[in-house]
């Protein structure tokens, strides 16, 4: 029988017990289990609490990223409580012999832009990581997700989970994009958001497939496979292919050599869907004319085309009361009315980083829109590359000399005002054109207001002070 | 974990749809390390201004609905992040069931993980919920998979058998995987070409 992509990955990760006879739940073997500062310490001391130990420290990664500062990175760190978190992380890792890539390595970076990055993730593998944008190692065609801190103290404990089969969900892109650096990946997977909702993959995985998808780098790929969870999904899945075979090759952690060449033989044989294979779900969607995308609301289905103007709740509830009630309240917080064009909408602040958004092509398509240029005199503008890999090798370019001769701050990698955890937060009222992935209240400080855009949306609106249709500058 | 008994309580109507886990408990308190006392943190933006005061017309901070051990909200409840610390803090709060028309996948699961009750209902069944919600108690029965309201009105509802069983027993989940040691060992041998890690 035909299979698909996340059916051969499945198959191949079922642990036999008697349960799958019963339809599952199934115990699932797991590759790789990746883990940070923020989600582990309690699933440290369920082991500890047990005495049991990690069974695959070998398989295990652990970087800190979520609440590092990306400047001033000296110990002791000024936040005292993340300074607690970060060193108990250490210590847990030395305890129970897991790598770490700690605040002083050079290979530091976004749990999701170090994974692959470092050759640790590779296709046709189960991927874990407490935390929900996990989905974006499907970029190589894994299975990847997110998981809570009791499944990563069951990974930790055993290197398996139990898992409900989830559904197959397709997404078939066609068409081209008619301005291949304006419109980007970012955009492409609001406009899903935007069209299926914030629900709309829940109990799925997506497999995004089409000629559009394979003409993508590997850095659009994750990006798309990235905001896979802000659709409601468990995971994104791209099939690998000569693309991804070229970006892992000889990267740290992945097989070399000979051995190397023959696991691609394996992985270009067998990771693709057949073709009759059948999806749960599946849908079209065309890109021909796809603008860029700004969000305007407190979820990332809240999003309209850069040419549009904020819609009425009415216009955006389509006749379901619930969605109206909720469109007013994130009007209200966003302090912004509806008709109002969203390029007419000034911003304050600039911010160009996040695992959706950080990597090496992010930063050079942003570059060449501020190429020249100055931030304009009302906003902060700020790049936070997503590894100190990344850093170096924009530095290298020199793409920090760009971004800062335009008046933009360049810090250290970590995952900073995605998620504002460290000090780089929003002050209440502020608003920020952002390259991350969630627009919800407070994310990037209490009473901020995040509007989700590509980097060279970004960039293009840092030098305006406003939204602008990068189209006219690309 | 605590097994999952008979929870007898009205509810706490909070009547907004895709209620994120940024809401449920925001990033400034999940920079610790311990699984307990997130309680005082729930939906805190929501609960509280920024001077740390009561914010008079959020339902948790409605004295008529002091206590109550379920919450009832809207669909896509538990979206986002995939933080635990959002099922602690509903835990620790005092909850002990949470029923809505659909839930996010990572948040239903951390959940079950926890003895918490997540109960999705069709959006017929929720609506006459939040309709009577003020005053009516209700009684909700893992073990039949019922809830019990006045009338009586019964609502039937699904759940997967072996998370039931793991609810109701309380059961360590590790120690049961643990079990599986000599499966895992030959899967792993099996396999070990493809799991093993290069450096």
């Amino acid at each position: 029988m035909p299979k698909t992509l996340l059916e051969k990955i499945w198959d191949s990760h079922v642990i036999p017990t008697k349960k799958e006879n019963n339809g599952g739940p199934f115990l699932l073997y797991i590759d790789r289990h990746l883990i940070h500062e923020v989600t582990s310490p309690q699933a440290f001391d369920g082991l500890r609490l047990n005495s049991r130990k990690v069974r695959r420290p070998d398989l295990t990664f652990a970087t800190m990223d979520h609440n590092v500062p990306t400047i001033g990175r000296s110990f002791p760190l000024v936040d005292q409580t993340s300074s607690v978190q970060i060193q108990t992380l250490a210590q847990n890792c030395r305890e129970f012999g897991i790598t770490l890539f700690d605040i002083k390595n050079p290979n530091q970076g976004i749990v999701h832009v170090i994974g692959p990055e470092l050759g640790i993730t590779l296709p046709g593998m189960t991927i874990v990581c407490g935390d929900s944008h996990t989905s974006t190692h499907g970029a190589f065609g894994t299975f990847a997700f997110g998981i809570g801190t009791s499944e990563v103290e069951h990974v930790l404990a055993t290197q398996c989970l139990w898992l409900d089969k989830p559904k197959t969900f397709a997404i078939n892109f066609t068409g081209r994009r008619k301005h291949l650096h304006a419109i980007t990946a970012k955009d492409m997977i609001l406009s899903v958001i935007r069209n299926i909702g914030t629900s709309g993959g829940a109990g799925t995985v997506i497999e995004y497939k089409g000629e559009t998808i394979t003409e993508l780098s590997m850095e659009q790929r994750m990006t798309i496979c990235n905001m896979s969870i802000e659709a409601g999904a468990r995971a994104g899945l791209i099939a690998p292919d000569e693309i991804t075979f070229n970006y892992i090759r000889g990267r740290t952690y992945a097989p070399q050599n000979e051995e190397f060449e023959k696991m691609v033989d394996f992985w270009r044989e067998n990771l693709k869907s057949d073709y009759h294979a059948s999806f749960d779900k599946s849908i079209t969607v065309n890109i021909n004319d796809l603008a860029p995308q700004v969000s305007w609301g407190t979820n990332p289905s809240m999003v309209i085309d850069v040419t549009s103007s904020v819609p009425y709740p009415e216009e955006f509830a389509k006749g379901n009361e619930n969605e109206r009630k909720s469109a007013l309240h994130a009007l209200r917080y966003m302090g912004i009315e509806p008709g109002t064009p969203i390029t007419n909408i000034p911003i304050d602040r600039v911010f160009i980083g996040s695992c959706t958004n950080s990597r090496l092509e992010d930063l050079l398509e942003a570059s060449i829109v501020i190429k020249g240029r100055k931030v304009s005199a009302k906003v902060r503008a700020m790049v936070v590359p997503g590894s100190q890999q990344v850093k170096t090798q924009a530095e290298k370019i020199g793409l920090d000399k760009v971004f800062k001769d335009a008046g933009f701050e360049w810090r250290e990698s970590g995952c900073s005002m995605c998620l504002g955890m460290n000090s780089d937060i929003l002050a209440s009222g502020e608003r920020c054109a952002s390259t991350s992935n969630r627009n919800f209240e407070g994310r990037q400080g209490r009473g901020g207001r995040t509007h989700l855009v590509s980097p060279v949306m970004a960039a293009a609106s840092a030098i305006e002070g406003h939204f602008v249709d990068v189209r006219e500058w690309l | 974990m605590e097994p999952f008994r008979i929870i007898k309580s009205k509810a706490i109507p909070l009547d907004m749809v895709n209620v994120d886990t940024d809401q449920i408990v925001p990033k400034q308190f999940l920079k610790l390390v311990q699984k307990t006392g997130y309680g005082r943190y729930l939906f805190y933006d929501w609960r509280f201004d920024k001077n740390g005061k009561p914010i008079s017309n959020f339902v948790l901070n409605d004295p008529k609905y002091a206590g109550r051990q379920i919450l009832l909200t809207r669909d896509n409840f538990g979206s986002g992040s995939s933080r635990e610390h959002a099922a602690w803090a509903i835990l620790d709060y005092g909850f002990r069931a949470v029923i809505a028309p659909s839930f996010a996948d990572i948040f239903y699961n951390n959940c079950f993980k926890n003895g918490i009750l997540p109960i999705m209902l069709s959006h017929k069944e929720v609506d006459f919920m939040f309709l009577n919600a003020d005053d009516m108690e209700i009684e909700v029965d893992l073990s039949n998979q019922q809830i019990i309201m006045a009338g009586p009105k019964i609502i039937n509802f699904e759940i997967d058998e072996s998370r039931k069983k793991k609810l109701l027993e309380g059961l360590d989940e590790i120690g049961i995987t643990l079990q599986f040691d000599s499966q895992i060992a030959e899967y792993e041998k099996r396999n070990s070409k493809f799991i093993a890690s290069h450096n």
